[in-house]
């Protein structure tokens, strides 16, 4: 039977690493992610799992202890935000071609500078091509459930890549609400055991990682690695249909909000989601078709199902929460800008730069874009494509 | 289970392992890395006493030993690094002359 709790995001994920009882867990603090290697020392002194639980000196050794755990045949995880990110990018690219199931949490936060700890996403998404797996959530019901879906996902054998559950920094990680929280033995019985069938000390057959790859081996093994990029997607998609026949919730790739007549839609992602749903939700109330994307998955990008997604509509708004400094638009802009390009009748597209640094994103900010818009719907009209919001300016 | 042996530059993506794991130990031996080597260090037999001292301070098993004894250097896997000169006692490594 599942439970109703209070739990803010971090203690959502550490409750379901508790669950899972992973074989390692390689911890180094920072804010907003502090607190899921906090709550889950208390565990490891309780004696709820048998963890190893190892205090490394640095992000970059957490994740190089997540890689050793890994290759030695255990399930190994850990969490970080912002700047430990960035520090854990080399071992990240590791992990990824070592085709090693590391799943890590990411509290997403603001990068330097100026010094910041408040969300946004510059952090997460700039690793969005380092070969993990990225699952982003809305609230933290999602958090969690994400996470009872990440060894599966990133274990799986035509996968076997490592996977970032992320979550919006102090939004949801701190922020508590009530959620379903699962019965232990239905997590248990759900995740499943890891056993590779190859690790570093096999008596049998020793395993050697990490051989020395030149040019002669190099593509292959980068066509391989993109290969079970592509493979993910179908497996993300098994596991959730599992997860909705063991627990009841749905997810997808992305989640369409009032898409099927939308003539004017936002793509955004994460917490902004809900602030900008209450507005499709007052829109429509209005009689105006407005519509929302949740990208729930960066990494494989569902290219496919967004373009579909939006070829009904007129006028879309890509919603940035970091800045690519690209100068011509966000990196979630660019994405989506790729998997429309295709299209025999693509909507005028825009991409909004909001919310930096935890700056504020309210339903009226929303609004105010559903404006532009139709707009934009009405003219035919696109106007400057690259915009920012919520900024002070003259 | 695929073999180190079969792992060639002629192999397409499909056929690679996971990773590029290897599932055997000892397959350094199948790689000949002495192409790396720039300089090459003699082994002068007539100055060798056999204390043998060269072979546990080779990096790469380069120096085989048999029945206590060491033979010619496996110029295969020698990467020239020089160091069973340093600890030569008996001057009985040295430098070739390219």
């Amino acid at each position: 039977m599942s439970i109703r709790d209070r739990l803010s995001g971090n203690e959502a994920i550490a409750t379901a690493m508790r669950q899972i009882n992973p074989d390692v867990f390689a911890m180094f603090p920072i804010t907003p992610s502090t607190e899921i290697p906090q709550y889950f020392a208390q565990y490891v002194a309780d004696g709820k799992v048998d963890t190893e639980f190892i205090c490394v000196e640095s992000e970059h050794s957490a994740m190089s202890a997540c890689l050793g755990a890994e290759a030695a045949g255990g399930r190994a995880v850990t969490a970080t935000s912002s700047a430990g990110l960035s520090y854990m990018n080399e071992v990240l690219y590791v992990a990824g071609s070592l085709r090693l199931p590391v799943v890590l949490a990411v509290s997403c936060r603001a990068l330097t500078g100026p010094i910041n700890i408040n969300h946004d996403y510059s952090d997460s998404l700039a690793e969005r091509d380092s070969g993990f797996i990225q699952l982003y959530a809305e609230n933290n019901q999602e958090v969690y459930d994400n996470y009872l879906m990440a060894h599966r996902i990133a274990e799986h054998p035509d996968v076997r890549l490592p996977l970032m559950v992320c979550e919006d920094g102090f939004i949801t990680s701190h922020a508590i609400e009530n959620i379903e929280i699962e019965d232990d033995t239905a997590v248990k019985s759900f995740v499943g055991e890891y056993k590779p069938e190859n690790y570093l000390l096999k008596e049998e057959n020793p395993l050697a990682v990490g051989p020395y790859g030149v040019s002669g081996y190099y593509m292959e093994a980068r066509v391989a690695q993109a290969h079970a990029m592509i493979n993910a997607k179908r497996v993300i998609k098994e596991v959730a249909a599992d997860f909705e026949k063991t627990f009841g919730r749905h997810y997808d790739l992305i989640e369409e909000y009032h898409m099927d007549d939308a003539e004017i839609a936002m793509v955004i992602m994460g917490s902004s989601a809900g602030t900008a749903k209450a507005c499709v939700d007052e829109l429509r109330g209005q009689g105006i078709k407005a519509g929302l994307i949740k990208v729930r998955v960066i990494r494989p990008f569902p290219a496919e199902e967004i373009a579909a997604s939006l070829s009904g509509c007129k006028a879309v708004a890509i919603m940035d929460k970091s800045e690519g400094f690209s100068a011509c638009g966000g990196p979630l802009f660019a994405e989506c800008a790729g998997a429309c390009i295709n299209m025999d009748a693509r909507p005028k597209m825009i991409d909004i730069v909001y919310g930096l640094g935890g700056r504020d994103f309210t339903v009226a900010a929303a609004k105010s874009v559903y404006e532009r818009l139709g707009e934009i719907a009405r003219t035919g009209q696109t106007g400057p494509v690259y915009v920012h919001m919520g900024q002070r300016e003259v | 289970m695929k073999q180190a042996k079969d792992i060639n530059e002629q192999i397409p993506w499909q056929e690679m392992t996971v990773g590029c794991e290897i599932y055997e130990p000892g397959t350094s031996r199948l790689t000949k890395t002495g192409e790396w080597r720039s300089k090459t260090p003699e082994w002068i037999e007539d100055k060798c006493k056999q204390c043998v001292l060269c072979a546990p301070f080779c990096p790469d098993a380069s120096i085989p030993v048999k029945d206590g004894k060491r033979s010619e250097f496996d110029y295969e896997h020698c990467k020239g690094c020089g160091i069973c000169i340093k600890v030569c006692p008996f001057d009985a490594i040295k430098w070739k002359e390219e």
